[in-house]
């Protein structure tokens, strides 16, 4: 059954497209409620200045402004400030100070979106310049500006410490190393970009008491948990619905101070408020990814024997620290940044800065700092293969983990769950030609031509996770899930995770008719409506196969089991004697004797004479906690020419293997890898939010935030293998971030080794044409500018 | 205020309009037809791509006023008679959108492109379509479907279809 695509895996269409197609999506902008009003946020135009006074008056003279909502507002209701993801606390309106560029100051409330951007205008705010803070590297020198003074005894502007590894056991083998490479390696800051920005409709019911809010987010049960908490309203009179929403990409994650401006809007004027953000203002204002600053050393034998990785972190979190993440792990999964490979001994050492920034750090499929470690580890690889002067291939060969050696614990405490990695790199290196690509190399390079050949080979760990271990603001990260199956044998499936865009609605509908036999279109995925669905953490961090995707075939099993019971009372077998062809329970030995799950559920809810304790319907709940993460992994190689005379890199070819185990739809996964390289080649060559020295953000917009477009992306050649993660009911990992973590790596590998003729061994992100110029040139490098 | 008479999707809307209303909002927010979006600020990313008369336009950045007594199609008005076009089919068939933010943009500036070249290579599809930003498909997918489309309203009798 499984296989034709009907009944279960495979390349079964989307079917969510049938809406989307029509142009009959249901996004947050599209909801329009009687009576609603339209928001808008006054925003910093300095990064750093005390707040003198804030003059309202002739906006809230405007004939049609409902409500000016100040920080001075907000604080009489205590809302002026809120917790953050990684429990700090962020202004919601300025009351004190303005912190970055962008900050939120005031909130109009008015009649239509275009009365509310007028008001803006005409509100009047005095500032006092401060002396800000742009460059990491300097927020820790004595004397500079304290940022958070707004925090009881905090007087510099560090933010934590954290590490992880044997600290001593890697100063010894760094000690006794016969070769060791060191290099500074910055991973820019960038932002996830979702096409459909930030926005939310706030109805406060004020006669039922009921809030309802209709918003981007991607984790819909621990925003209302948030709300709560926050607003001091019952969590049964809220509801959040996470409607259709046009892309996440980790960038929907947290609150922003803009939905709870909405929120307060609503109550103040007693109708509903929507609230959406421009294209600048997401940039500008919601989280960021990224903003590493690393100082990476390898150590290993001559003979190409890597023995161990020592990196420390100088992390830019920006103004608030609203990093989202498990809450034990300040650096998210940095820690996995030994990546492939069998290192005897590693460590490394994250410190934490303010800086006078927009908070945010992880987003953009980052897998909780996985983009960054898989850089870090594979950029370091390349720099030792070129110190040995050993193809990067073979260095990785000589390296990479062996199937036999899964379970597999890593010097800084992670299990990998299964992997068979240097079948995965052969099969890479046998789609790209690698030889024959090696030979062309050497040929262009005889003319003067410079092409590069670029490897990566990451581990991803995705799927948080274990409750003792991770949670976020407390909460466990365990998801539950409901399957219900009606009468007539068509079910409704409820889960806790939020597509966007991932096609959940249709792949967890293939789970469910992969175990219970009953055809994909028979199962409705109800997702996003916390009135609806059952508790859980969201979509992000590649958690859903994982956590949800598991907990769908354990709640489909249970129903399973039930079916069975009620299939043995309606033939008159113990249930024991019935064995399960899909979609069917039989009597064992009489294949003629048995009963269709449509037959049962009709029995299941009719007068059938149940055996005691079985209550009747056919139904089941579960809480999946997951007892690791899974750990899928690639093979990436990116093939690239660059122009000597203008610094351009042109990708012109990319070769993807993933290894994600079982793939439930395998038409989703490849448009997932899709995407995710093409976040490569956006990251490696054009991305980044620079700022000047005053702080004014030079990345605000799309004529300077580059995107890559379908000019700038390749034809991707993909190829799979299929390692199951052991401990997975279906023997699936994540897989939705592994494109955007490893091809990053892929790119720039094959950028330095196209620049090799010039002696390079290393370039910063974004390999724009301005810095590669640069770069032949012998010139510095420059990540400080949009468009350098 | 200026009136303006439009046909949109078939239908002639006649209102009175400020001058400074985009297009793309007098189309969302005052006929409803929100399945159009917007995904920026500065006329980069084609989400909001409808035709005018046959050719595609951003609509965030037109003046409804601009469009006074022409014809306007948006992706709600593509597939008479509750059916689908050939490249609504397309996009579906070869898995071209995901989130479906940038999908009728890019649905209408593939039609633009089609008019123009009914039978584009690859690379003519891309450099056609490259006014439009998608952050889901990493365009593969995209390119294989406008082709796709482009084969099918190629065959003798499918001409109608187009808008």
């Amino acid at each position: 059954m499984s296989g034709n695509g009907q009944h279960g895996f495979g390349r079964v269409p989307r079917k969510e497209d049938a809406r989307f197609i029509r142009g009959q999506g249901n996004y947050v902008d599209d909801i329009k409620l009687p009576g609603m009003l339209y928001g808008a946020v006054l925003r910093s135009p300095h990064a750093h200045a005390r707040l003198v006074s804030v003059d309202t008056a002739a906006a809230e003279a405007h004939p049609q402004v409902r409500a000016v909502i100040t920080g001075e507002t907000l604080a009489g209701l205590d809302l002026a400030w809120m917790p953050t993801l990684s429990g700090d606390v962020q202004a919601v309106l300025a009351t004190d100070k303005v912190r970055f560029q962008g900050q939120e100051v005031a909130f109009v409330v008015a009649d239509s979106h275009y009365a509310a951007r007028d008001a803006l205008e005409l509100i009047d705010v005095d500032y006092e310049a401060l002396p800000p803070v742009i460059d990491a590297r300097t927020a820790l020198d004595d004397g500079a500006p304290v940022i958070r003074d707004d925090l009881e005894g905090r007087g510099d502007n560090h933010i934590f410490d954290w590490e992880a590894g044997d600290a001593a056991a890697t100063d010894r083998v760094f000690d006794g190393a016969e070769v060791v490479v060191a290099q500074d390696v910055l991973y820019p800051r960038v932002h996830p970009a979702p096409l459909e920005t930030c926005g939310i409709v706030a109805d406060m019911d004020k006669v039922t008491g009921k809030l309802t809010v209709h918003t981007t987010t991607q984790a819909p049960h621990a925003h209302r948990t948030v709300y709560a908490l926050v607003a001091g309203l019952p969590e049964h009179k809220i509801r959040v619905v996470s409607p259709d929403i046009g892309g996440g990409f980790g960038n929907k994650v947290g609150i922003y101070p803009g939905y709870v401006c909405a929120i307060v809007g609503s109550i103040v004027t007693g109708r509903p408020v929507k609230w959406m953000e421009d294209r600048s203002e997401n940039l500008m204002t919601t989280s960021f990814a990224r903003d590493y600053h690393m100082r990476g050393e390898i150590a290993a034998t001559r003979d190409g024997r890597v023995r161990g990785l020592r990196v420390t972190v100088l992390a830019d979190h920006g103004a608030f620290n609203g990093t989202a993440q498990p809450t034990k792990f300040p650096a998210g999964f940095f820690h996995v940044f030994t990546g492939s490979y069998d290192i005897e001994a590693a460590h490394c050492a994250v410190t934490g800065v303010y800086t006078n920034k927009a908070p945010g750090g992880v987003a953009y499929a980052c897998s909780f700092r996985i983009t960054e470690a898989a850089y870090l580890v594979e950029r370091m690889m390349d720099m030792l293969a070129a110190e040995l002067d050993l193809d990067p291939a073979e260095l990785r060969l000589r390296n990479l983990l062996r199937a036999e050696q899964f379970p597999y614990s890593t010097a800084t405490g992670w299990e990998y769950d299964s992997g068979d990695y240097p079948r995965t790199l052969r099969k890479a290196l046998d789609i790209a030609g690698y030889d024959k690509l090696r030979a062309e190399q050497a040929d262009r390079r005889e003319r003067g031509e410079l092409m590069g050949i670029g490897i990566s080979f990451f581990t991803e760990a995705v799927g948080a996770g274990p409750r003792k271990h991770m949670d976020i603001l407390g909460l466990g990260m365990a998801d539950g899930a409901e399957l219900r199956v009606h009468p007539t044998g068509k079910a409704v499936l409820r889960i806790s995770v939020q597509t966007q865009g991932q096609g959940h609605e249709t792949t967890f509908a293939q789970i469910v008719a992969h175990e219970l036999g009953i055809p994909v279109d028979d199962v409705e995925v109800v997702h996003g409506d916390t009135d609806q669905t059952p508790f859980g953490l969201g979509t992000y961090g590649s958690r859903s196969t994982p956590v949800s995707g598991a907990a769908t075939a354990v709640v489909a099993r249970k129903v399973r089991e039930r079916a069975r019971i009620v299939a043995g009372a309606m033939l008159e077998a113990a249930p024991g004697d019935l064995e399960w062809t899909p979609g069917r329970w039989t009597v064992r030995g009489d294949p003629s004797s048995g009963a269709t799950m449509q037959e049962i559920a009709m029995a299941a809810h009719g007068s059938l004479e149940l055996p005691d304790g079985v209550e009747g319907h056919l139904d089941a709940t579960t809480v999946y906690n997951p007892p690791n993460l899974t750990y899928p992994f690639g093979a990436y190689i990116a093939v690239v020419d660059v122009d000597p005379g203008t610094g351009k890199v042109a990708v012109r070819r990319f070769v993807a293997v993933d290894d994600c185990g079982v793939r439930i739809n395998p038409m989703i996964v490849e448009g997932q890898v899709h995407g995710g390289l093409a976040d490569g080649v956006g990251m490696a060559l054009m991305q980044v939010m620079a700022f000047d020295e005053d702080g004014n953000h030079l990345g605000a917009s799309f004529m300077d935030y580059l995107l890559p477009t379908s000019m700038e992306c390749p034809s991707w050649e993909l190829g799979e293998t299929v390692t199951p993660s052991p401990h997975h009911p279906l023997g699936a990992k994540g897989v939705g971030e592994s494109a955007t973590v490893g091809s990053p790596a892929a790119i720039v590998n094959a950028v330095v080794d196209a620049l090799a003729p010039y002696g390079v061994r290393h370039a910063d992100m974004p390999l724009t044409p301005a810095n590669v110029w640069r770069v032949i040139q012998g010139r510095p490098f420059r990540t400080d500018l949009a468009i350098p | 205020m200026p009136r303006i008479r439009v046909e949109v999707d078939g239908t002639t809307y006649e209102d009175d309009v400020e001058p400074r209303l985009l297009l793309v909002h007098y189309l969302r927010e005052r006929l409803g037809k929100v399945g159009t979006p917007v995904g920026c600020d500065t006329s980069n990313c084609g989400a909001c791509t409808v035709l005018m008369d046959g050719v595609s336009v951003k609509s965030c950045s037109v003046l409804a006023v601009q469009a006074d007594g022409r014809d306007v199609t948006t992706v709600e008005g593509l597939g008479a008679g509750g059916g689908t076009h050939p490249m609504q089919r397309a996009f579906h068939e070869e898995h071209a959108l995901q989130c479906g933010y940038c999908t009728p943009g890019m649905i209408m500036a593939s039609l633009d492109l089609l008019r123009e070249n009914a039978d584009p290579s690859e690379d003519e599809v891309r450099e056609g379509l490259e006014g439009n930003l998608c952050r889901c498909t990493g365009y593969q997918n995209i390119v294989k479907a406008v082709r796709r489309a482009a084969g099918e309203m190629r065959e003798p009798g499918r001409q109608e279809v187009t808008p």
